[in-house]
């Protein structure tokens, strides 16, 4: 049976489904048991599954990511949770050198199913080292997989499949999802990795996005559809592996595609998908292949000093007018927009 | 504490067959065929025997970059180790590591990593793993006194103590970290041993060049922890006699000198221990010579088995990175 919940309560369904159905299944990270549960996704599961299965851990990201690891060599599931992506940057040696390495270069002994969920987001001053979206670092590692979910039900079936994957998952959440709210089955449903879903058919252009993008790529779109532009949406949901013959069978379709990122723009996921189309789907494009990404600037933190930083609806629906040719008065997107432009909603209200 | 006369022997022998092996990498190493970065752990053959004695092979180990000796005092395969080293199919990584990424997972030697103090938590982990299914064995973090000036061992042993995990912690302080003596990274003073045990990890200092005496500490240790009472540590002083990467001596290029070698050769494990067999009349000098011929031969054996198996395929390469077994959850 489907029900209206938000993502954040789709991950906490998830955790519980899987640790009632696999024993092996531990979840740790600092606060998991503290009065925030991680903004309420681990609410209550230590109650349910005592303290040596959900626990509270030092401020070590590298040693506990290798703790993660020599578990999951003895056939523990580790979930593992960082409140905020920027601090796991400790724990790069353990991610790269470790995780994403062990079945290959001990030629196929031991696995590593351990799933890595970090939180990352922008807004609300959360500034230089509290913002950053570095899914391209990992997913420029052979070894990895990322997950990029965008909507409630994604989040849950995504991460119930990240679990019991036996490789490494990066499991990337944007904070501004967290209160999205979407039909979700009861049931633990799983949804494979490496799968794109298209949210929307159209026959002008491929919006190819993840993560927090599909919103604004959806924003976009209903505008655009207003203005007679019918656009293609590709949520990726993984980005690796990532589904390209998803991303060029829509592309030979339309013949232009707008790729979008949350992170800088250099080295994004979004210059990959331009590159890759540029190999594989040259003689079809209409126009050249675009991208929209944050600028390669670390984010500021001042309310002034964000105001142009982050890409936007209205900024997707310029590109594409301009890629068709058209010039758009995006102003509609710009005065419907019922909050300040750090907050996803009234809920997000600080001190986050 | 007395050890049986099967048990010295075994120590001796085991030691042999660490030198053994070792100098046979060294001699042969020019040959170009082993391509790929060699630790060598001639001199600490002491540290590692005795406490792979101690160990049984359900009890768990982890390794860093010189990890020869503690795959083979674990029980680790030769033939499989010297394949790896020779980039071959039948290599115990099947040619994926080499010398610096050792695994025997069916004598619990879980895994040698390259990168310093990075098994250290992953050693940990195994710990938390064996607490989680309430099981007796240990699992073992070999390391050396360069891996205590990583973040990663202070994290480590300090989740070891607050979890009270079953981990027996092997620090083989040779005093180099490459080229880079104890005096110039740790403050003039320190005890290891002492430093570790203010974290929350009981520990002892042992003579890393005694067999026996590292032995009687491992199996203390052990009981320490299989009782219950959490980690453990165990500094053992040793001396590594070659350079840090390669088969050579290199006391003339200036980072140490030919005196403090030859002081710590006047150590050296092997003669020491074996004299004392030989005063105590537990084997021979004939037995002596049976035992090296024994090893030698096995050791002949192992190298031709590496050098005769075959090259994995280049496709090889190109497969293998996903674990595509499915997840214990249907």
């Amino acid at each position: 049976m489907n029900r209206i919940i938000t993502f954040a309560e789709a991950i906490r369904e998830a955790l519980d489904q899987s640790m009632a159905a696999d024993e092996n299944i531990i979840v740790f990270g600092l606060g998991v048991d503290d009065p925030k549960a991680i903004f309420g996704t681990t609410a209550g599961l230590q109650q349910k599954y005592g303290s040596e299965r959900v626990f509270d851990t030092p401020t070590s990201e590298n040693a506990m990511t290798g703790v993660g690891i020599g578990a999951a060599l003895n056939g523990i599931r580790p979930v593992m949770v960082h409140q905020r992506l920027d601090f796991f940057l400790l724990a790069m040696d353990q991610l790269v050198n470790g995780a994403a390495k062990w079945h290959f270069m001990f030629g196929g002994q031991g696995k590593v199913p351990i799933t890595i969920r970090l939180i990352m987001g922008r807004g609300w001053g959360q500034g230089p080292t509290h913002s950053q979206n570095l899914q391209a670092w990992f997913a420029h590692i052979p070894g990895l997989k990322v997950v990029m979910p965008a909507t409630a039900e994604d989040a849950k079936g995504l991460l119930l499949e990240s679990i019991y994957d036996d490789n490494p998952v990066v499991f990337l959440e944007h904070r501004w999802l967290h209160n999205v709210k979407g039909e979700v089955s009861e049931e633990p449903k799983r949804i494979p990795l490496g799968k794109a879903r298209k949210l929307r058919e159209g026959v002008d252009i491929t919006l190819v996005a993840f993560s927090y993008m599909v919103v604004e790529a959806i924003h976009a779109a209903d505008f655009l559809a207003s203005q007679d532009i019918s656009c293609e949406i590709l949520d990726l949901r993984t980005i690796a592996p990532l589904d390209w013959p998803s991303v060029f069978e829509s592309v030979a379709k339309t013949g232009r595609v707008l790729a979008l990122d949350t992170g800088t723009t250099t080295g994004s996921v979004a210059g990959e998908i331009i590159a890759r189309i540029a190999d594989e789907c040259w003689d079809g494009l209409k126009c050249a292949p675009q991208r929209l990404a944050m600028p390669d600037y670390p984010e500021s933190t001042s309310f002034a000093l964000t105001a142009d930083y982050h890409i936007r609806a209205e900024h997707v629906a310029a590109k594409v007018g301009q890629m068709l040719g058209r010039t758009l008065d995006t102003e509609p997107l710009i005065t419907q927009r019922e909050h300040p432009h750090d907050v996803p909603g009234d809920w997000f209200n600080g001190p986050f | 504490m007395t050890i049986s006369k099967a048990l010295s022997i075994e120590l001796l022998r085991g030691m042999k067959r660490i030198r053994l092996v070792e100098e046979g990498i060294a001699e042969r190493y020019p040959q170009g065929k082993m391509r790929c970065p060699m630790h060598l752990s001639i001199g600490q053959e002491a540290a590692a025997i005795g406490v792979g004695l101690a160990l049984k092979h359900s009890d768990l180990a982890v390794s860093s970059h010189r990890a020869h000796a503690h795959y083979l005092s674990k029980g680790g395969d030769l033939k499989a180790m010297l394949a790896e080293i020779y980039g071959k199919a039948t290599g115990c990584s099947s040619g994926r590591g080499g010398s610096m990424h050792l695994i025997d997972t069916k004598v619990g030697f879980m895994g040698s990593t390259a990168i310093v103090s990075n098994s250290m938590p992953v050693g940990v982990g195994l710990g938390l793993s064996l607490q989680l299914r309430k099981s007796n064995a240990v699992s073992t973090v070999f390391c050396g006194d360069g891996s205590l000036e990583e973040g990663a061992f202070y994290e480590s042993a300090n989740f070891a103590s607050v979890r009270n995990l079953p981990v027996l912690f092997i620090c083989e302080n040779n005093l180099y970290s490459v080229y880079s003596h104890l005096r110039v990274r740790q403050p003039m003073g320190r005890k290891i041993h002492k430093m570790v045990e203010a974290i929350g990890v009981p520990s002892a200092l042992v003579d890393g060049n005694d067999p026996q005496a590292v032995y009687e500490a491992a199996v203390a240790a052990i009981d320490h922890i299989r009782q219950g009472q959490g980690p453990f540590f165990l500094e053992l002083t040793t001396y590594r006699w070659r350079e840090h990467c390669g088969p050579n001596y290199d006391n003339n290029i200036g980072y140490r000198t030919e005196e403090e070698f030859q002081e710590w050769k006047q150590k050296d494990p092997i003669p020491r221990f074996e004299e004392k067999l030989l005063t105590e009349r537990m084997l021979d000098r004939l037995e002596v010579k049976d035992m090296e011929d024994e090893i030698q031969a096995e050791i002949q054996t192992a190298f031709d088995f590496a050098e005769n198996s075959p090259y994995p395929e280049s496709e090889q390469a190109f497969q293998g990175i996903f674990s595509e077994k499915a997840g214990s959850y249907e």
